[in-house]
């Protein structure tokens, strides 16, 4: 099992996002860099929040088109594993891999402040470890985290449950009171159809032990370990 | 040859920074502002190619690149 960490001009989260794989999970995990043409023989691949390309244009709008971007959506097209936090997930939407896109907050604020959101489905690779309605308490750190679609999209992302993690209230009892940014039906994370490719705005890699306030976050890492378990447990 | 590219976000698409500049203008005075929107203007020089050619490559940068169609939309011209 490897993880893989992409690192592009701006990538500000891509050492804590190793850290939380190679420190508090114990795994093999390797930088990436953006100009790279391969992923390095990766089992599962994460793009790190960020401000890439210093957000020129539109948020993940240059990132997308870097060299390694082309690998990643073989890879993603191909099935394999792929997790993109904050910045990530807006590169995801801009390359296509994942559907909509992340629009400035509602209140036109940066926002960095813990938020809790609730684990809304837990048949995925992301989310496997997690228990349904398990609410994770992680930080947002972003302008552009309002997450948007056309209706006819949002319908099916409700119908295919591709939307996998919700913005609540430490509690979980009021959905709309725990929305930061304004975010369309409380959109924190989504996956594709096949569901093998993620976004979320939170930072599950800055919520992975104790000194940092909240271990919620490690339970996306550990869902992805045990799926790569379970993936190589078959073929042996 | 210069061209002129203007992107701007869908009208189905919340748009806070128009807002915002709505408010302020009518915090202001100018009470005849009843709408405001926020888009973005590029200018691009380009060389050795036919209008025809400028044309379509303008197509495709518009709306592969300089905007994204699932929140903006996109119009140019060629204007020299």
């Amino acid at each position: 099992m490897k993880f893989g960490v992409v690192v592009f001009p701006g990538s500000n989260c891509d050492h804590d996002a190793f850290y939380a794989i190679s420190s508090v999970l114990n795994q093999p995990v390797e930088f990436i860099w953006h100009q790279s043409e391969n992923l390095a023989g990766c089992d599962a691949v994460i793009l790190p929040g960020g401000f890439s390309y210093g957000d020129y244009l539109r948020t993940g709008a240059i990132a997308r088109f870097s060299p390694v971007m082309k690998s990643v959506e073989k890879f993603a097209n191909a099935g394999g594993l792929v997790l993109g936090i904050c910045n990530g997930f807006q590169i995801l939407c801009e390359a296509g891999l994942l559907p909509g896109a992340l629009i400035r907050n509602s209140g036109l604020r940066f926002i960095c402040r813990p938020v809790h959101f609730r684990v809304a489905q837990t048949d995925t690779p992301f989310t496997c470890a997690a228990q349904k309605g398990q609410i994770i308490q992680a930080p947002i750190a972003h302008s552009d985290g309002c997450y948007t679609c056309d209706p006819a999209t949002l319908a099916g992302l409700e119908s295919n449950r591709q939307v996998i993690f919700r913005y609540t209230t430490p509690d979980g009892t009021n959905d709309a009171a725990g929305n930061p940014n304004g975010a369309m039906n409380n959109i924190a994370g989504i996956c594709n159809r096949a569901r093998n490719v993620a976004g979320l705005m939170p930072h599950p890699e800055r919520a992975v032990e104790a000194a940092l306030d909240s271990a919620d976050g490690l339970v996306i890492f550990r869902s992805l370990v045990e799926t790569l378990l379970g993936a190589a447990k078959a073929t042996a | 040859m210069k061209a002129h590219v203007w992107v701007m976000p869908k009208t189905t698409v919340l748009d806070p920074q128009g807002q915002t500049i709505h408010h302020a203008l009518s915090s202001l005075g100018f009470a005849a502002v009843k709408n405001v929107r926020q888009g973005k203007f590029f200018v691009l020089d380009l060389e050795g190619m036919t209008r025809d050619d400028a044309q379509k490559q303008l197509e495709r940068i518009a709306r592969d690149v300089l905007a994204n169609p699932v929140i903006e939309e996109y119009r140019f011209e060629i204007v020299e």
